[in-house]
């Protein structure tokens, strides 16, 4: 019982401002002092559903966190598997792989608009070089701004997501993989057989925790394209953030949020289910 | 996190396979893949406006042009906005972790049921979107008159910060068993002297960690600065510098890449400094708990 008052801070700066976020969807607060809130129920979602910008930019969340996610999560296991073996060069490679994840959002989006530069930029250069298209706008071309984002992405994630499977690789027991050898199993069936299975616990910690990030993202994508062109990039978070502090919504903006949250734990619990399946056959 | 794998059969047919050349390119391919985009920045910045615009230009600069260099620091107040980012991410780190330290130690020794409610709260809160917690904190900081200061920010990170650290400093704490503390009080140490001579020194790599995430996280925040931060002197870096691509940056790319460079550099450092620590803390925090 002593423990008690440890606990109070907590509760103050993190469970409040949390619950009064979750509260807040269900009123008509708007920006400005002294302006009277009222609950006004479900009014916000019933705005919500037909609000067709809104599902919009809902969708292009799931398909930008998606493709991140999933080509993120391939790219590193790769480069994890080749940090894994006896190269040389394999400390110096490592530390070099890592470059991303030092460089804050705002600094990576910078960087990526100067390379994407449809004039200046090596991405078009290098087109050019071997005989391409070299005329590509690709952050203001409705075709390839969300591609282009979402290799950025990719980019500014991989680090991490390495980092976490390389752990888990060096973890892989070793006599499994002799046994395997032994009765014949050749490389591709032994990593399919058993690096994958003892790497699962991890794949999923991983892979669900840069989800719930790429869903979120902000910085890179407002930086970069400000969600345009068309709306094309627009994440739901660009937009809930236009909505609270360019319109001064709030509530309905606090009830995007709720929205946001609760289907990505629908989700999340989906792909719990599916794992935990999976383990079981 | 080096640690050398035993040499195993896979790797002799791995070798059969794939054959070690084709490694070597795949891996030079992903580190150019993955650094050469920081080569350009710090090129670009050395290039003078004609040969930024030629698309025909090589990689290197013809000659070391600082011209962007010292146009970067005077235009944007970049040694300002640093000092602002160091100001508030330490700031942060240590509200964090006095608030979190106690309050992990609480949790990891208080009875399951508390435990459960207290992990499934940090676990609801890393879902939730920014959004939903910068809302209220903006109508807190306004009733305080703390908006557009450096004081509300630094409470903005606390409590952005605040569930990952308790999830972080609880993970090692249960590294540290119950028996070593009771032992201490055996020996007739009161309660705060086993807790600072037993408890506190077992736990400095978590606390390290802990910090290292907190001060990580703030200084490369945007979002929360863009929603407080209004006047041009109390600018974090990011800011300064997303500002600075909203105003100028489609003209002036060689500025730009200049301040962009001079702005990595403190992050590059630091974490070369921290990157080995700052894995395995996490690690043992968040994938192990």
């Amino acid at each position: 019982m002593l423990l008690l008052p440890a606990l109070i801070p907590v509760l103050l700066l993190s469970v409040y401002p949390l619950v009064h976020g979750i509260v807040l969807g269900f009123t008509d607060a708007q920006a400005g002092y002294n302006r009277p809130v009222h609950f006004n129920g479900i009014e916000n979602y019933a705005r919500l559903m037909s609000n067709e910008l809104f599902w919009s930019s809902f969708r292009v969340g799931v398909i930008w966190a998606l493709s991140v996610t999933v080509l993120q999560f391939l790219a590193a296991l790769g480069l994890a598997l080749l940090l894994n073996q006896n190269l040389r060069f394999r400390g110096a490679a490592r530390v070099l792989a890592l470059i991303p994840w030092a460089i804050p959002p705002v600094i990576i989006a910078i960087i990526w608009r100067l390379m994407l530069n449809p004039t200046a930029g090596p991405v078009n250069s290098a087109l050019a070089a071997v005989g391409l298209p070299h005329d590509i706008n690709w952050l203001g071309d409705p075709t390839f701004a969300l591609p282009a984002v979402i290799v950025v992405g990719v980019w500014a994630g991989m680090p991490q997501t390495t980092v976490v499977l390389l752990a888990g690789l060096q973890n892989v027991r070793s006599d499994l993989h002799e046994a395997a050898a032994l009765d014949g199993a050749g490389a591709l069936r032994r990593f399919w057989h058993v690096t994958l299975p003892s790497l699962r616990p991890v794949i999923f910690a991983i892979t669900t925790l840069d989800f719930i990030w790429n869903f979120n993202q902000f910085a890179l994508v407002y930086v970069l394209t400000a969600g345009g062109p068309g709306g094309q990039t627009m994440l739901p978070m660009l937009f809930a953030y236009n909505e609270a502090f360019k319109y001064g919504n709030f509530g309905y903006a606090s009830a995007m949020g709720n929205v946001m949250v609760v289907l990505i734990a629908l989700t999340l619990v989906f792909y719990l289910r599916h794992q935990a399946k999976e383990r079981q056959s | 996190m080096t640690r050398s794998v035993p040499p195993s059969p896979l790797r002799h047919s791995i070798r059969l396979n794939l054959t070690r050349p084709m490694q070597y390119l795949a891996l030079l391919a992903y580190v150019g893949f993955l650094a050469f985009p920081l080569v350009f920045l710090a090129t670009a910045a050395l290039k003078t406006p004609g040969e930024l615009q030629s698309a025909s230009g090589g990689i290197l600069p013809a000659t070391l042009y600082l011209g962007n260099l010292e146009s970067a620091l005077t235009k944007v107040n970049l040694l300002g906005a640093l000092g602002n980012s160091l100001g508030v991410a330490s700031a942060s780190t240590v509200v964090v972790i006095a608030i979190a330290l106690p309050a992990a130690y609480a949790i990891s020794r208080a009875r399951a049921r508390l435990k459960g409610v207290a992990f499934a709260w940090i676990l609801i809160s890393q879902m939730f979107p920014f959004i939903l917690i910068v809302i209220p904190l903006f109508l807190l900081l306004t009733s305080f008159g703390l908006v557009n200061s450096l004081a509300g920010l630094t409470l903005v990170y606390s409590v952005w910060c605040l569930p990952f650290a308790l999830w972080m400093l609880q993970g090692h704490l249960a590294h540290v068993p119950l028996e070593v503390e009771e032992a201490g009080a055996i020996d007739g140490a009161g309660r705060l002297r086993v807790l600072s001579s037993i408890v506190l020194p077992l736990l400095v790599p978590g606390i390290v960690a802990t910090s290292l995430f907190t001060f990580i996280t703030a200084y490369s925040d945007f979002f929360f600065a863009l929603v407080t931060i209004r006047d041009e002197r109390l600018q974090t870096l990011p800011l300064a510098l997303a500002r600075f691509v909203g105003a100028e940056g489609v003209v002036q790319l060689g500025p730009l890449a200049a301040a962009s460079l001079i702005a990595t550099v403190p992050s590059l450092l630091f974490f070369a400094l921290i990157q080995r620590r700052l894995s395995s803390g996490l690690l043992a925090g968040a994938i192990k708990g």
